[in-house]
């Protein structure tokens, strides 16, 4: 059986006059997904947002949300979305309390005291609720932010660069929110990020773009592994070693040798027999460390596109 | 639509700008009533010395009634200094503040939206010029008493005591809707900027512009006149004229309403259309 679509995007397109933000985009997000979305700083995120929430327009395509058309269903597809588009601004002279209970009732939910109460404690802002948002840190804005798309309970959460600025206590934080409301509360999260490394943490399902374009969709787990990981050898004889993999595998480049180490990139079957043929040679092997870097991956992918 | 306008003025009473307009009336009109218990009685007798040799003048000429006239008269000029600081921020605020971005993800429309802005923004308009009424008016009649009240202009007008609350309800009235022109304007300014000061300074570069055409007498400034909404402001004084010229009033009222239509079309169009990038 098909899964449901929750974000049906085709052939989007946006320009700003000369500048073409958004070309041609096309991208599915599944219901259940953690969806990553990837991109260097200006390759369209944040605008293909804008146009899945309706703050911009799009020049050409079409964007399905919950199987209805963004143009036509604005508001019904918007009451089953909680968003953060960049960073998180709220009235700085109304409190904590006063700004949920507006964009609550925005969104058509009314919130009663102990509903905005709890959302607070989620983000581990109860005891400031009385504050005014000026005198909040980023952090606690960031978290204010994830408390008000959460508010009304909606099915779908956009979050565009929901770590930025923050802390690690503060990302964690943020990747343990993004799994209980993915495992335990069954939502779908579209997840912009330019921290690659985050998306591979949380994410089933990604899309990379850049200059406005997909440079490749699919599941994190298939993408990895069919990616080439950077592979740092240590060893006895490194330079040994090194000419050994060069013998032994021509097509693999060798990044860089040093007295015990070498750095090297190679696809991950290849991986053990590079180790066999090491040890058969009698080179004395410390340890085989591959970075499974989705920022290795990024960068191979955008560098192909480039070239 | 009913809770997206209670939202909005409660967004508009949490500012402190918001409050700035009430405390600079309630500063000035204390000041000018002042100026007048001191200085008063001397200006009355200079305006009228010449009327005295041939009238007897009985009774509290310098009432509650004349001075709150007078206050009318002095601050509707500056009145739309204070609305614009609150109006000319209603939409450019939110982009500054970047909650554009956060409002208009919500399950309302952009129209709903810009109409309850709209609304809450005349509401605040409406409520300066009733504190305006009420402290001139109030704390007038307080110092100085009711009685007649004797307008010298082209001709000499005295209402009688009876005759007077009903033409001030009406010009504060007309004085509320010539507001709502200038709220409505910057309103209008505001949905196409980013910066609350732009809004504030082109609609006070406009007001003044026009104020300062209407008084040249010139031909060609003349001729202009009537296509300057500032012109039809000034109509608050025909509601003390003897008898009243409800054709004329009635005229410029609705002239007043147009631009006002024309203002909120404006912005609303421009709202609709507008991508957030902020």
């Amino acid at each position: 059986m098909e899964q449901e679509k929750i974000i049906e995007v085709k052939n989007l397109t946006k320009k700003f006059k000369d500048l073409t933000a958004v070309n041609k985009l096309d991208l599915n997000v599944y219901r259940g997904d953690v969806f990553g979305f990837l991109g260097p700083n200006g390759a369209g995120k944040s605008t293909t947002i804008r146009m899945l929430l309706s703050l911009i327009s799009p020049t050409s395509g079409e964007i399905k949300i919950f199987g209805k058309n963004i143009l036509t269903d604005r508001n019904d597809i918007l009451r089953r979305i909680g968003a953060i588009v960049e960073k998180p601004d709220f009235y700085g002279y109304l409190s904590a309390y006063d700004n949920l209970e507006i964009f609550g009732r925005l969104s058509g939910c009314n919130p009663s005291k102990s509903l905005i109460m709890e959302t607070l404690e989620l983000v581990g802002l109860q005891k400031r609720y009385k504050s005014k948002v000026k005198t909040f840190s980023h952090g606690m804005k960031q978290r204010l932010g994830i408390a008000q798309a959460l508010l009304h309970d909606p099915e779908l959460i956009v979050l565009d660069e929901p770590t930025t600025g923050l802390d690690p206590q503060g990302m964690k934080d943020i990747r343990e929110l993004i799994f209980h409301l993915s495992n335990d509360r069954k939502k779908t999260i579209f997840l912009s990020s330019h921290i690659l490394y985050e998306v591979e943490l949380v994410a089933n399902r990604m899309i990379i773009i850049d200059k406005g374009t997909t440079v490749v969709e699919g599941k994190v787990e298939d993408l990895l592994n069919s990616a080439e990981l950077k592979v740092t050898l240590e060893a006895d004889d490194a330079a040994r070693a090194a000419a050994i993999i060069t013998k032994e595998f021509p097509s693999i480049k060798i990044e860089s040798v040093t007295a015990t180490k070498v750095l090297f990139n190679s696809g991950k079957d290849t991986i053990p027999l590079i180790n066999r043929a090491l040890i058969i040679n009698g080179v004395n092997v410390s340890s085989l460390v591959p970075v499974r870097s989705l920022e290795e991956y990024f960068l191979q992918l955008t560098d192909k596109v480039a070239k | 639509m009913n809770q997206l306008i209670r939202i909005e003025l409660f967004k508009i009473f949490k500012k402190v700008r918001s409050y700035i307009g009430f405390i600079a009336i309630a500063i000035l009109v204390p000041v000018i009533q002042i100026a007048l218990y001191i200085e008063g009685e001397h200006i009355l007798d200079f305006l009228t010395q010449n009327l005295k040799q041939n009238f007897f003048f009985v009774g509290n000429f310098l009432n509650g009634y004349l001075i709150a006239f007078i206050v009318l008269g002095s601050l509707m000029v500056h009145i739309p200094f204070l609305i614009t600081l609150v109006t000319g921020d209603l939409l450019a605020g939110e982009a500054t503040a970047g909650t554009y971005r956060m409002l208009l993800t919500r399950p309302v429309s952009r129209t709903k939206i810009i109409t309850a802005k709209f609304i809450a923004g005349n509401l605040y308009t409406h409520a300066i010029v009733l504190w305006l009424a009420v402290f001139s008016m109030g704390l007038g009649v307080i110092i100085f008493g009711t009685g007649e009240l004797i307008l010298i202009a082209d001709n000499i007008t005295i209402f009688a005591k009876d005759d007077i609350i009903w033409r001030f309800a009406l010009a504060y009235g007309y004085g509320a809707l010539s507001m709502s022109v200038v709220a409505s304007l910057s309103f209008m300014f505001s949905s196409l900027v980013e910066n609350s000061i732009g809004p504030i300074i082109s609609t006070m570069a406009i007001i003044i512009v026009f104020i300062i055409i209407s008084s040249i007498n010139v031909t060609f400034f003349e001729n202009l006149k009537p296509y300057l909404f500032t012109t039809y402001m000034q109509r608050w004084r025909d509601f003390f004229q003897d008898p009243l010229d409800t054709g004329v009033i009635i005229k410029s009222g609705l002239i007043l309403l147009g631009h006002i239509i024309a203002f909120f079309s404006a912005a609303l169009f421009i709202f609709k259309k507008k991508d957030i990038l902020s």
